[in-house]
């Protein structure tokens, strides 16, 4: 009996069978599918969730939780408790070893998604991921009060467009009561590149057009009677009086305990500062138990797929009870039926499993900005981790695990029976 | 070296999970190219029997030998090369790879034995020969040859488990009730062409069967119930 006439004739049973066995290869490939996304989404969670901001040694807040200032400044979710007055943003800049400060100022919204005031340093120094810069999808940066620059999640999920005209709302949220500041309208001047980070959810204005659209508010109210046009605006003093937090550089990464002492021991008002990596690990720890999750449901969908698997064999077995009768009368022994059956296991699993990963390569690219825009989600085609490998080899052990199993069962099947299958 | 193809002593056999035995025949033997006509009523254990002269079953008691091999001192892989080598075999129906053609299923057991493969070059020349000469001798046209099994009749199809049973010509051939699918005249022509193909390789013939009308064809007939010690419901007869 040569190798290549049992493979012959592994391949021409299973043609025989081929509607049977495209059923198991689907649902091979459903399981490798199901499994490799929700672990993808995993991993990709997490990398998007650290890569919100690199290249920042410090962030400067009122004092709160660390989390807190982290979630506001970053993620902005949430509400500052207090602001930090300019002079004290000024002070900051003049700290030894301190390189830059990037003021930033938060509470307005637009159509739900955050409105941040700050300078054109921003775009300079803020990095995400692996220190990457912000890059301009199209347009320039705010130049003029009136200007406006959004990310690339809202443009794409509001359709907006370089020079389109957009009005602000006070507060955030979707839902605005009413309060709104329709009167001074923002033309947009530029488009950011997206980057899987909360800069695409966000809407940048100037500091100083921050504080123009709020010349005639008071304590987040418009001021009755009092209504100043957006030209008058213009001629007034707009130096902010006060900012949410500040992202710090430091001219050398050495000092950043020294400054962060100095920081915290400020005179002048009460302030904090953290280092975003440390928080957003503390973060991490608290969100972390969604991921704990997915990995439980990773667990539970691999069981499941590879239950489906061994039935859909054991299935198919019944089919075969004849065939491998006839082969045995024919003299193939135990170990033939039995290297048949497990040739077929690993050769359908093996199908399946290459069927379902290029199935989720096709879904990552066609539904990949679909996902991000709707649920913020930006799945990453590379290569796979360290644990969807050992996934995929757990898939294929089973897979051919599932295909001895019926092999067992002949050998239990084929003494039962005789030679004369009873059917 | 007794002279007997196969011989049979002191079996006792019972299905596992049976408490009461099937079988319990004291002595069978089968000579050299001898044909035998096994006969008796249905469950009687005729299947059983032939299971045990082909070694695919051992009995818990006594033993079977072909070739002064007992079929028990055997490991199951060892037992499945010797069956090959010696024994071809013929099912009442469904004995062929239905997506094989006509001509690969005759080849089947020269795949799993080399001396059966040896045996046939030597006869014809080639494998490919010694196939078409047992479909030939089995009264089947070359346009069938390579068709598919299953889109041929019962009749075809039986005739080309005969030529698979005979290729490499066996010591042994086993056929169990290979006529029962068959209306009656294409049973007489399917013994027509069994029984002198079986004379020409000189292969002791084990046939079952429940129709005593063919058993004069064959040289010897041996009754299941009237050697078997263990009566219809079970008891056992001193």
């Amino acid at each position: 009996m040569n190798r290549s006439y049992l493979i012959n004739l592994a391949w021409r049973s299973a043609w025989n069978r081929r509607f049977t066995l495209a059923l198991t290869v689907c649902s091979i490939a459903l399981s490798t599918f199901m499994l490799l996304g929700v672990e993808r989404m995993r991993t990709d969670l997490r990398s998007s969730f650290t890569s919100a901001v690199s290249g920042t040694d410090l962030i400067v807040g009122a004092r709160t939780g660390s989390t807190q200032l982290l979630l506001y400044t970053v993620f902005h979710v949430g509400a500052a408790t207090n602001n930090i007055r300019w002079s004290s943003v000024q002070a900051l800049e003049q700290l030894r070893g301190v390189a830059w400060v990037v003021p930033l100022s938060l509470g307005d919204s637009h159509q739900g998604f955050p409105v941040l005031g700050t300078t054109r340093a921003y775009f300079e120094h803020f990095r995400y991921g692996e220190q990457q810069p912000l890059q301009l999808r199209e347009g320039q940066r705010f130049r003029d009060l009136y200007d406006a620059v959004i990310g690339a999640e809202v443009a794409d999920r509001l359709g907006y467009r370089i020079n389109q005209r957009i009005t602000l709302a006070h507060g955030t949220g979707k839902v605005n009561f009413g309060a709104d500041h329709a009167d001074k309208p923002f033309t947009i001047t530029g488009i950011l590149a997206r980057t899987g980070t909360p800069v695409d959810r966000t809407v940048h204005i100037s500091l100083e057009a921050m504080e123009a659209i709020h010349v005639d508010w008071i304590t987040g109210v418009p001021l009755p009677g009092l209504h100043i046009g957006p030209e008058e605006t213009r001629k007034m003093d707009l130096r902010p009086k006060s900012v949410t937090a500040a992202l710090m550089g430091l001219q050398n990464r050495a000092a950043v305990f020294s400054v962060q002492r100095q920081v915290n021991n400020f005179a002048a008002e009460p302030l904090m500062s953290i280092l975003p990596g440390v928080a957003l690990d503390e973060l991490w720890d608290i969100v972390g138990a969604g991921e704990r999750a997915l990995l439980l449901m990773s667990g539970l969908v691999a069981l499941v797929s590879m239950a489906g698997l061994v039935s859909v064999v054991l299935a198919g077995l019944n089919e075969r009870r004849r065939e491998l009768a006839v082969l045995r009368a024919a003299g193939a022994s135990l170990y033939h039926v039995l290297a048949l059956l497990a040739l077929e296991g690993i050769l359908l699993t093996m199908a399946g499993i290459i069927t379902g990963i290029a199935a989720l390569a096709t879904c990552i690219l066609t539904l990949g900005p679909w996902l991000q825009s709707t649920f913020g989600l930006s799945l990453q085609l590379g290569q796979p981790t360290p644990m969807q490998w050992l996934l995929l080899a757990g898939l294929l052990l089973a897979g051919w695990a599932a295909s001895l199993l019926p092999g067992w069962r002949a050998y239990r099947l084929s003494l039962a029976d005789g030679l004369s299958p009873r059917i | 070296m007794s002279g007997n193809l196969l011989e049979l002593k002191d079996l006792r056999f019972a299905w596992p999970g049976s408490t009461e035995d099937c079988l319990n025949i004291a002595e069978l033997h089968v000579t050299p190219g001898e044909t035998i006509f096994l006969h008796g009523p249905s469950g009687c254990g005729k299947s059983t029997l032939l299971s045990l002269l082909a070694g695919v079953i051992v009995p818990q008691t006594g033993y079977v030998a072909l070739l002064d091999t007992h079929w028990g001192d055997l490991r199951p892989a060892a037992r499945d090369r010797h069956r090959v080598d010696h024994v071809g075999y013929i099912f009442q129906q469904f004995n062929l790879l239905p997506y094989l053609t006509a001509l690969d299923n005759v080849l089947l057991p020269c795949r799993f034995s080399a001396k059966r493969r040896d045996a046939a070059v030597r006869h014809a020349g080639n494998l490919r020969a010694a196939a078409e000469h047992w479909l030939t001798g089995m009264g089947l046209s070359a346009q069938i040859w390579n068709r598919p099994a299953h889109t041929l009749s019962v009749g075809q199809q039986q005739r080309i488990a005969a030529a698979s049973a005979l290729i490499g010509e066996p010591d042994l051939i086993i056929a169990d009730e290979p006529t029962s699918a068959l209306d009656e005249d294409r049973r007489e022509a399917f013994l027509d062409l069994l029984l002198p193909a079986c004379t020409a390789t000189e292969s002791a013939l084990v046939l079952v069967s429940h129709d005593r009308r063919i058993a004069k064809r064959f040289s010897r007939q041996v009754s299941l119930p009237a050697i078997n010690r263990v009566t219809f419901d079970g008891e056992v007869i001193v």
